[in-house]
């Protein structure tokens, strides 16, 4: 008899089952809160008025602080704000689970009517998207447009490649293999870079096209932004997309790219806002930057936005939404620089905030 | 005269007290509470059969759909693009029993060799309860941990060695690609430090039943250590080190959150050690928060035949020691 490892084997069953059911009890308490939420709004007109809202975790450090001030300053209003990811954002808002969403890929015609038209989408706030690379002494480099189109698409294997030489003269350029890191999970940032490769390179947009995740043709998958960070940080000759803030916050260096006016624009703050500039916002305010005109227009940029309803069935709620909203866009553009967003151009924010009034 | 009743009533108590548990019969709240003990614990044994069952259950109801939409085509071919629907696992099947094999064979032989060091007396008995416990521990680290541990320390560890593999030796299959960071090699290598204490436990086990008697028979007729560890310990634990071994397998096609961060997660599956792969753990955990309806399907089928395998992989293991500990029955 072996009794310790019949001991052993039961433990580890155990321990698997109790893993398991405390990942389906995580479950149902959270379909219960957030059951519990809308269904409680009795009581909750007597004291603070809670604001549920969930999805894009690209703006979720500016929304947080955002959250935490406008709070600080209306105590009666409470804010809680889930980065869950922009689908299951979008998923539970039209669930009716929370009072608000967020997404980095706004809502698609399908979507909206699955939400019985009843929802506005509002852009909060802007980011852009720049590609880290890891090429030792080397720190301006200018990547045309076929050439990290190409690099993507697996076609540009080695860093010497004529393709990138071409708009680096002067610079030497190691004969290293490139390594390609793109995200591995489903993302809003991989959404928007590959909508902006769609729009300037016909071969992406017949191969792997656009999407939260798409069929990569070449590299290595990272979780997360903090994962391609990290991998492109570690591995000579990586290159990779991340959003603005974990480049700049990390100083990994990162390419001009050039823009659809032929010019090498670096990452900024400024050369996006210039970008967002370019684009007129439609009614539906679903604008798209897939690649914006202009000499000083940095090329991958984007919107966020904000899920609301069209109309709410507690006053409180729609009153409270309204105010955290016209704070956000107003004062709270200013806290946007320092965690590295780009703010809305004025007239982009008035236009938000007309929009935010129509809620009722 | 009241002094002396109270002592014969003390008397009685005491009397009882001596008597109570055995002789008297059960009273009504121990037979109660007797079966509601058993009960309870039968009740608890089959809610345990119930959540398997419910779990292959919602896992099948979900995969439905995509079952019979890419039938077993999905098992052979290698794309996942939500967007124009098509999925298939080859990649993530072959990648998922590769890197587990790979970390078998690593953490098989080093686990099986400190059980062996730990079961036959080579270090003080001080220092062997150390020794259990420190590798015991390793299980206790979080997964996450030991996938930034690889991201930081074992991929710049490897890079120089694989380097070098690739440049001299690039002409074998397992060497023929550069190591970019993220691949098949981290991952095994962590996966095989992650089933260490599986196995050594459960080897050890194995290794301290083989009976005293055995031993001390081959040391009477002259052997020296080293035959009696390979000639008759090992041969008499060889079940029980395959089932730790089956189970230490379990544990690394199923590990998730380790694999998904340094395994590459690129739906390409080639024999060399230093290209990136995927697993299908590391598949579910990296597409499911964003997957819209029909991806979910595709995920549920992809969970569906990681269940499979890992549920036919344990009960080879425990198929096997079973049969082991009833063939050592008649030694002990």
């Amino acid at each position: 008899m072996i009794p310790g490892t019949r001991l052993a084997t039961a433990f580890v069953a155990l321990l698997g089952l109790a893993a398991l059911s405390i990942g389906c009890g995580k479950k149902d308490a959270a379909a219960s809160e957030n059951t519990a939420a809308p269904a409680a709004p009795a009581p909750a007109a007597a004291g603070p008025v809670t604001l549920q809202g969930s999805g894009a975790s690209f703006p979720a450090p500016l929304y947080s602080r955002w959250f935490r001030e406008f709070g600080d300053k209306h105590p009666d209003i409470r804010v809680n704000y889930q980065s869950t990811g922009s689908g299951a954002g979008i998923k539970a808002f039209i669930a009716g689970q929370t009072d608000f969403g967020a997404s980095d890929a706004a809502m698609t015609d399908d979507e909206i009517k699955q939400a019985k038209d009843n929802v506005i989408l509002l852009p909060m706030t802007a980011g852009n998207i720049v590609l880290a690379y890891n090429l030792e002494g080397v720190t301006d480099l200018k990547l045309s447009r076929d050439a990290y189109a190409g690099i993507f698409l697996g076609q540009i294997k080695k860093w010497d490649d004529a393709k990138i030489a071409a708009s680096n003269p002067g610079v030497k350029l190691p004969k290293l293999d490139i390594s390609v890191v793109h995200r591995s999970d489903g993302s809003g940032t991989t959404f928007v870079f590959t909508q902006h490769l769609a729009a300037i390179s016909e071969k992406w947009k017949a191969g792997p096209g656009v999407g939260k995740s798409v069929e990569w043709p070449a590299g290595v998958g990272g979780a997360k932004n903090d994962g391609v960070a990290a991998q492109i940080h570690q591995t000579p000759g990586a290159i990779g997309y991340i959003e603005y803030a974990f480049a700049a916050s990390t100083k990994q260096p990162s390419a001009l790219l050039e823009n659809k006016a032929g010019k090498f624009v670096a990452p900024s703050l400024k050369s996006s806002a210039t970008a967002l500039a370019a684009v007129e916002l439609p009614a539906d305010m679903r604008a798209w930057v897939t690649d914006p005109a202009g000499d000083e227009s940095y090329p991958i940029v984007t919107y966020t936005w904000i899920l609301a309803k069209k109309k709410y069935d507690d006053k409180a709620k729609s009153a409270a939404l309204k105010s955290m909203l016209k704070w956000s866009l107003t004062d709270g553009q200013k806290l946007s620089e320092g965690l590295y967003y780009v703010a809305l151009p004025e007239p982009v924010a008035t236009k938000v905030l007309a929009a935010v009034d129509t809620i009722e | 005269m009241a002094d002396l009743g109270s002592n014969t009533k003390r008397a009685h108590e005491l009397a009882d007290a001596f008597r109570s548990p055995v002789a008297r019969p059960p009273s009504a709240w121990q037979k109660g509470s007797d079966r509601a003990f058993k009960n309870i614990a039968y009740g608890f044994g089959v809610a345990v059969v119930c959540l398997l069952a419910g779990i292959v259950f919602e896992a099948m109801r979900h995969a439905h759909s995509a079952m019979s939409n890419y039938g077993l085509k999905f098992l052979t071919t290698s794309t996942w693009d939500a967007n124009r629907a098509e999925f298939g696992v080859a990649p993530e099947i072959a990648g998922t029993l590769y890197t587990s094999l790979l970390a078998l064979l690593i953490g098989g032989f080093l686990g099986v060799t400190v059980a062996l060091v730990l079961s036959q007396g080579f270090v003080p008995r001080r220092l062997e309860i150390v020794m259990k416990n420190v590798i015991e521990l390793l299980a206790a680290i979080p997964s996450v941990v030991y996938g930034l541990w690889g991201i930081f320390v074992l991929v710049p560890v490897v890079r120089g060695p694989a380097g070098f593999l690739n440049e001299h030796f690039g002409f074998l299959p397992f060497f023929s690609s550069r190591l970019s960071g993220p691949g098949i090699l981290p991952a095994s290598l962590v996966l095989s430090i992650m089933i260490l204490p599986t196995i050594t436990a459960i080897s050890r086990e194995a290794m301290a039943a083989v009976p005293k008697r055995l031993a001390a028979a081959a040391y009477g007729l002259g052997a020296t250590r080293w035959e009696v560890i390979f000639r008759v310990t090992l041969p008499t634990a060889t079940g029980g080190i395959f089932g730790a071994l089956v189970l230490g397998f379990g544990r690394a096609l199923g590990e998730t959150m380790a694999l998904a961060m340094l395994v590459g997660n690129a739906n390409v599956f080639g024999w060399s050690l230093f290209s990136p792969g995927n697993t299908l753990a590391a598949l579910l955990a990296n597409h499911f928060p964003e997957a819209g309806t029909v991806e979910v399907g595709a995920l549920m089928y992809a969970a569906v035949v990681l269940l499979v395998i890992t549920l036919s992989v344990n009960a080879l293991g425990s198929f096997i020691m079973l049969r082991t500990t009833r063939e050592l029955k008649g030694l002990g």
